[in-house]
């Protein structure tokens, strides 16, 4: 079995900060990571080489800081990573980001899985797995939390809030991945080592056959019109008291007077 | 492109198990206030194996039309049907803009349906408008866990897409009934490469916590799963139920189908009681919305109280059953 894995690289957001003055992100001293779901998707793909057997690709897109992740995913265990990375992509939004990507699976391909995270934790819009799926004409499924080898399809366990679906899903296929109990393995000495020799394939512009039309601002549909921090509300009415008791009891007032209970 | 021969605003209808979900009847009233600027005709589609009863249901929600479509092969979900399917309307009745729920099922076939048309689409908005200068619709969504906001505009192509986060918009009921168009369609079996083999509902009666009136939440304040039957005491008084912050989730003292915040539900309650939250910016992007906000914190600092309308300084410990003592002495 052929498997690719999606990766992104995105700065931590658990460590992001608003600048309090100018009511902007700081990003400076943020660290970069893989995108946890990818991570997961990561795991997922080397489980399913170890039950089918096959060859566990990883590919990334993003600027040439981003072959960092590449190789933490090569240390996991993946078989070899190549870094999609051109100025040109740069600005594509997400159906453009799903057509580099597709160009990339065609040329690196045939695969038979291809894994991604269900979304990053920077744009959090998980929109470029199914998005790729549909450029390359083949099956998905979203929001998977186990996979395994069922014949000649997978079977995959999609999760949704108040049930889980078990399904078969026909090959080749895009499976994106939620967090599921088999958490992302550590790196191991020697995977790291090896995967510090190991050389990873680069793919611009010139090595991939993409429209320009269709890539970097040009060909992205969406586009920001601005950003801004949200905006909090309110006075807060503190509710204070001698004991917890009255503190408890000025609070019933207050909801009361307020027709809230 | 010419704009101009895209008309009208859409709100697709998810269901499940014969019952329409609740976020597609927000969708109708956020359409509703988009067409009080815009002025086009607002239709909700429904796609199911029988749409019958399904039309009925969102008949009053201030739709002027009902695209009802019967296919034999939507008697369940499927990605490849329901895709192929919203496509071809799209297609057929050329709509301006598109709002889709942004459950899993609208996470999963609207990118499918964007990029098949080769337009733009904006995930997991938390609020619409129209663009003054461009009279495009203004998407405007959380990124960066909720640090960031962006406002998207979709100008060159259509129809525009968006996904919609449950719990934004309130479903209202309008009265007139909405005319309901019935169409049949029919897809090659072969065609839809996903099978259902199974389904499992989790224990319990289904836990839906945005459609929650009064939510009881607790934080890492609480210190350990063997204090969440107290909020569960106060919640069941108020005819509420029992929410948590991601720090409590990932602790592992209650289950992720109470998690609010960016990677949780998105809530608005009439009333929100956070217990030990210090308000981490996710956990507020879920329930800053709420109408009336109590927040009750040992830490006078805590960004929790940016938001809350009340605030309790003090041990949540003392404050909680003392709460459920008055609530039961107003209540006698």
């Amino acid at each position: 079995m052929k498997i690719l894995v999606c990766v992104k690289q995105v700065p931590d957001t658990t460590e992001i900060k608003i600048d309090p003055v100018t009511n902007t992100l700081i990003r400076t001293g943020v660290p970069s990571i893989m995108n946890p779901f990818d991570a997961y998707a990561v795991e997922q793909a080397l489980r399913l080489k170890e039950a089918a057997g096959g060859t566990v690709s990883v590919v990334s897109m993003g600027p040439p800081q981003a072959m960092s992740i590449l190789t933490d995913a090569l240390a996991m265990g993946a078989d070899e990573a190549h870094l999609i990375t051109d100025r040109r992509f740069g600005g594509s939004d997400t159906l453009a980001t799903s057509y580099i990507l597709s160009c990339a699976v065609r040329q690196l391909g045939p695969f038979d899985v291809i894994l991604c995270g269900k979304q990053a934790i920077d744009g959090d819009t998980g929109q470029v797995g199914p998005e790729m799926a549909e450029h390359l004409g083949i099956a998905q499924v979203t929001y998977v939390s186990q996979l395994r080898p069922d014949g000649d399809r997978l079977e995959a366990v999609r999760e949704h809030p108040d049930r889980q679906e078990i399904l078969s899903v026909a090959l080749p296929a895009v499976i994106t991945v939620v967090k599921g109990e088999e958490r992302p393995r550590f790196e191991t000495i020697r995977g790291r080592l090896k995967a510090n020799r190991q050389e990873i394939g680069i793919l611009d512009r010139e090595a991939l056959p993409v429209e320009d039309e269709k890539i970097g601002l040009t060909g992205s549909p969406t586009k920001v019109k601005r950003t801004f921090t949200p905006e909090r509300h309110a006075e807060c009415v503190w509710v204070e008291g001698e004991s917890a008791k009255d503190q408890a009891k000025a609070l019933c007032q207050a909801l009361s007077r307020a027709h809230v209970i | 492109m010419n704009k101009d021969n895209h008309q009208g605003i859409w709100v697709y209808i998810e269901h499940t198990a014969g019952h329409v979900q609740r976020v597609g009847l927000e969708l109708l009233h956020a359409g509703r206030e988009l067409k009080a600027v815009t002025g086009e005709e607002l239709t909700a589609v429904v796609i199911a194996d029988q749409t019958g009863d399904l039309a009925e249901q969102i008949k009053s929600y201030g739709a002027d039309r009902i695209l009802a479509v019967d296919c034999p092969q939507c008697k369940e979900y499927s990605t490849d049907a329901y895709t192929q399917l919203l496509y071809d309307l799209i297609c057929e009745y050329h709509p301006s803009t598109v709002l889709v729920g942004a459950t899993e099922n609208g996470r999963d076939f609207a990118p499918r349906v964007a990029c098949r048309l080769k337009t733009g689409l904006t995930a997991d908005c938390t609020a619409l408008g129209i663009d003054e200068e461009t009279g495009d619709v203004a998407w405007t969504r959380p990124a960066f866990g909720g640090n960031l906001m962006a406002t998207i505009l979709c100008s060159n192509t259509r129809p525009q897409i968006g996904t919609v986060r449950p719990g934004v918009f309130r479903a209202e009921q309008v009265g007139t009934a909405a005319q309901v168009v019935r169409l049949e369609k029919n897809l090659p079996e072969q065609s839809i490469r996903t099978r259902i083999k199974e389904l499992v509902h989790r224990e319990g009666t289904p836990f839906r916590i945005g459609e929650a009136d009064v939510i009881v939440s607790g934080g890492r304040g609480m210190k350990g799963p063997e204090n969440f039957p107290m909020l569960q005491e106060l919640a069941e008084l108020l005819g509420g139920v029992v929410g948590a912050s991601r720090a409590a989730v990932d602790s592992g003292w209650i289950d992720s189908s109470h998690q609010v915040g960016q990677t949780g539900s998105t809530v608005r309650p009439r009333l929100y009681i956070a217990c030990g939250i210090s308000g981490a910016i996710q956990h507020l992007a879920g329930m800053s919305g709420s109408d009336q906000i109590v927040a009750i914190n040992q830490d006078p600092d805590a960004p929790i109280f940016k938001v809350a309308h009340y605030g309790l300084v003090g041990n949540l410990f003392e404050i909680v059953p003392a709460l459920i003592q008055e609530i039961k002495a107003m209540q006698a």
